[in-house]
C-alpha cells in the first residue's frame, strides 16, 4: 500500500452542480449541489425516497446522471466511470454478495476485477476479514451468515481495493449495537487514515459520530448543509422539553403551551418544545396545569433538526 | 513539514490499488471468477450438460437405430453414425440456452452477481462478453466429452469429428448469444425459459434433420426448418463427418449462424448494459 507518499491533494473528492437523475417520468433527484473535499466523511441525510441512494449510484459510477455536472476525483462519470470505480469502493443498500462462495473467495474474486494479483487478494482478503470479525467464518459459505455478518462482508468487500473513497448506503442498518460501534470505530480509522467516507443513515447518532458535514434531503432536493453542531444551532434550539401524553390526547395541550416555546412539535404521542431553557420551561408548564405522564428534558439532536426540516423522523 | 502533524494525518494522501484492465483481460477475470464458482458446482452440471446428451445417444442411437434397418437415407452407415452429429449440436444447443437463459436472469435479479461486478472497472460490455466465453467454454468441455464418449460406441465415421466438435460449439454460441440478450430483458420469474425451450428449441430440433433427413418433411414445414439455427449446424457437422455437403450451401450455413452470432452479440451487449446501468 502506498498511503505513505507526500503530496496533500485539496481539491475536491466529489462535486455536483445541478445534479439531476430521472426515471422516466419521475425525478428522484432534481437539481443538487454539493462538494466533498479529500478525507472528509459526508453524510446524506433523508426520508426514505428522498433520492440518497440515487445520489450515491450516481457517485459510484453505476447510474448516469440526467442532468447537471458530476466530478468524482476530478473526472466525469459519464466518460471515465471504470477509471472512477477503479479507486472508490461501494457499499450498496442492499447486499449483493456471492451466497454460494465462501467469505473468503468473496472478498478475493472480487478484488480481481480491479486488477489485483491473486497473491495480493490472498493477503487482503486475511486483512479485511481480520478488519470485519469476520476470521473464523473465513471459509464458510455466506448464505448462512447473519445479516450483520453479510453487511460486515459487504464493507469488507468495498474496501478490496484500498478505495480513496468509500461510499457507504446505510452501512449500519440491521447491525447490532455492538457492531454498530464496532463499524463506527473501523470507519473512524479509515478517516484517520485519509479515505474520504460518503454515507447514507437513518441514524441521526451514527451521522454525528461519523460526519464532518451533511446535507439533509427531501424530495430530491437539499434542504440544509452543515457540520452536525452548525445544523442543530442553525435549525433548532439549543434544549427540548418532551411532554409525553396518552397517545392521541396530545393535541389538547398544544394551545396551552404554545406560547412558552420558540417552537413546539406534535408527534403521535409527545409534544417537544423547542427551547433555550427546558427546565424553566417545565417549571413553567406545570404552573400552567399542565400533567403529562411523564416529561424529559434532554439538548437538541439531529433529530430535531431533521424533524423541523422535513416534518419525518429520521426512522420510519 | 512535522509541525502540522494532527492536520497531516487526516490529509495523507491515498491511493488506491485498483486499476482499469484491458477488455480481454477483463473477460477473463470475469471467467476465473466463473471458474472459482464452477469448481465448487461442477458435478450437479456436467449431468445436464455432459451425460445427458450422452444418454440420448445410447437410447436413441443403438435401441431405435436397430430397429431402423438400411433405412433408404443411411446409405451404408449405421443409425447411430447418423444421428451421432445431430445429437452432439442438439445436445450443445440445449445447453447453450440453457446456460444463456436463467443462469443469466439470475446474474440481474437473484444472484445479483452483475450487479455487483459493474460496480468494479469491469463493464456491462466486458460481464456480457465474459459470459459468453464461458459458455463456449462450457459447451466446448460438453463437447469433448461427448465426442469421446460417442466414440467408444463407435458412432463416428473418421476424423471429421475434429471439425464437428467446434462447429458444434459455434452452433451453440450462436443461439446463445441472442438467449443471453433475451435473458437480459426477461423482467418475469423466468417461466419465459420453459416456454423458450417448448416452443422455440424444441421445434427447432425436430425440424432440422436430427433424427431423419429433412426431405421427409411436408414442404410447408421447411420455412422453419431454413430459420432453424440447429439445421445449419446439423448440416455443417454432418458434412464434415459424413460428407455430401458442395461448399456453397456449406458456406451459406456458416453465414447464417455467423449472422446470429453476430446480431445476438450486439443485442446482448446493449441489453447488458441497459439492464445494469440504469
Ligand atoms: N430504478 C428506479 N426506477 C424508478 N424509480 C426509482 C428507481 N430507483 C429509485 N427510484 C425512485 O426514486 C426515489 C428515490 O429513491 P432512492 O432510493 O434514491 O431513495 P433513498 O433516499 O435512498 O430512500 P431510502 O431511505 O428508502 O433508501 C424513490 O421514489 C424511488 O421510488
Ligand atoms: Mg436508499
Amino acid at each position: 500500500m502506498s498511503r505513505t507518499e507526500a503530496g496533500f491533494d485539496d481539491t475536491a473528492v466529489v462535486s455536483a452542480r445541478g445534479l439531476k437523475k430521472r426515471f422516466d417520468s419521475f425525478e428522484a433527484v432534481r437539481g443538487i449541489d454539493f462538494e466533498v473535499a479529500r478525507g472528509e466523511a459526508f453524510g446524506l441525510l433523508g426520508p426514505n425516497g428522498a433520492g440518497k441512494s440515487s445520489t450515491m449510484r450516481m457517485i459510484a459510477c453505476t447510474s448516469p446522471r440526467t442532468g447537471g455536472t458530476l466530478r468524482v476525483l476530478g473526472m466525469d462519470p459519464q466518460t471515465h466511470g471504470p477509471a472512477i470505480r477503479a479507486r472508490i469502493g461501494t457499499v450498496p443498500q442492499t447486499d449483493n454478495l456471492d451466497m454460494e462462495l465462501t467469505v473468503r473467495q468473496n472478498l478475493q474474486t472480487y478484488g480481481r476485477y480491479f486488477g489485483l494479483s491473486r497473491a495480493h487478494v490472498r493477503d487482503k482478503a486475511v486483512e479485511l476479514m481480520e478488519f470485519a470479525r469476520l476470521s473464523d467464518r473465513a471459509d464458510d459459505e455466506v448464505q448462512p451468515l447473519s445479516g450483520g455478518m453479510k453487511r460486515r462482508l459487504a464493507i469488507a468487500r468495498g474496501l478490496v481495493n484500498d478505495p480513496e473513497v468509500l461510499l457507504l448506503d446505510e452501512p449500519t442498518t440491521g447491525l447490532d449495537p455492538q457492531a454498530r460501534h464496532l463499524l463506527w470505530e473501523r470507519l473512524f480509522r479509515l478517516k484517520q487514515s485519509g479515505v474520504t467516507l460518503i454515507l447514507t443513515t437513518h441514524y441521526m447518532d451514527e451521522a454525528e459520530q461519523l460526519c464532518d458535514r451533511l446535507v439533509v434531503m427531501d424530495g430530491g432536493l437539499i434542504v440544509a448543509e452543515g457540520s452536525p453542531a452548525g445544523l442543530i444551532e442553525q435549525y433548532s434550539t439549543r434544549e427540548v422539553l418532551e411532554l409525553r401524553f396518552h397517545p392521541g390526547t396530545q393535541t389538547r395541550y398544544v394551545s396551552a403551551v404554545e406560547d412558552l416555546a420558540e417552537r413546539v412539535e406534535v408527534l403521535p404521542d409527545r409534544l417537544l418544545l423547542y427551547t433555550k431553557n427546558a427546565d424553566a420551561t417545565a417549571a413553567r408548564v406545570s404552573e400552567r396545569d399542565v400533567r403529562p405522564l411523564s416529561s424529559l428534558v434532554r439538548r437538541s439532536t439531529l433529530e430535531d433538526v431533521f424533524l423541523r426540516l422535513t416534518g419525518r423522523t429520521l426512522v420510519d | 513539514m512535522a509541525t502540522d502533524t494532527p492536520r497531516q494525518t487526516l490529509t495523507t494522501p491515498v491511493r488506491a490499488t485498483g486499476s482499469v484492465v484491458g477488455p480481454w483481460r477483463a473477460m477473463a477475470l470475469r471467467m476465473e471468477v466463473l471458474w472459482s464458482w464452477y469448481r465448487r458446482y461442477w458435478r450437479a452440471n456436467l449431468y445436464s450438460s455432459g451425460l445427458q446428451p450422452l444418454l440420448f445417444l445410447g437410447a436413441m442411437g443403438l435401441g431405435l437405430g436397430s430397429q431402423v434397418k438400411d433405412g433408404s437415407f443411411l446409405g451404408g452407415i449405421t443409425y447411430l453414425q447418423y444421428i451421432a452429429p445431430s445429437l452432439l449440436v442438439s445436445g450443445i444447443v440445449a445447453t447453450a440456452v440453457n446456460e444463456a437463459g436463467h443462469p443469466v436472469l439470475s446474474g440481474f435479479k437473484w444472484k445479483q452477481d452483475y450487479v455487483a461486478v459493474v460496480a468494479t472497472p469491469i463493464t456491462p460490455q466486458q460481464l456480457y462478453g465474459a459470459q459468453l466465453l464461458w459458455i463456449v467454454l462450457r459447451l466446448s468441455i460438453s463437447a469433448v466429452i461427448y465426442g469421446l464418449a460417442a466414440a467408444l460406441f463407435g458412432a463416428w465415421t473418421g476424423p471429421g469429428v475434429l471439425l464437428a466438435l467446434p462447429l458444434a460449439v459455434f452452433t451453440g454460441a450462436a443461439c446463445a448469444a441472442p438467449v443471453m440478450a433475451f435473458a437480459a430483458v426477461t423482467r418475469g420469474e423466468g417461466h419465459a425459459f420453459v416456454a423458450l425451450n417448448r416452443f422455440v428449441v424444441l421445434p427447432m430440433t425436430l425440424f432440422a434433420g436430427t433424427f431423419f433427413p429433412v426431405d421427409r418433411l411436408p414442404g410447408p414445414c421447411l420455412p422453419l426448418v431454413w430459420i432453424s439455427p440447429i439445421w445449419h449446424g446439423n448440416e455443417l457437422v454432418r458434412a464434415v463427418t459424413l460428407g455430401g455437403l458442395s461448399p456453397l450451401p456449406a458456406l451459406g450455413h456458416a453465414l447464417f449462424l455467423v449472422a446470429m452470432l453476430v446480431t445476438g452479440m450486439l443485442a446482448g451487449r446493449r441489453s447488458f448494459y441497459r439492464r445494469l446501468v440504469i
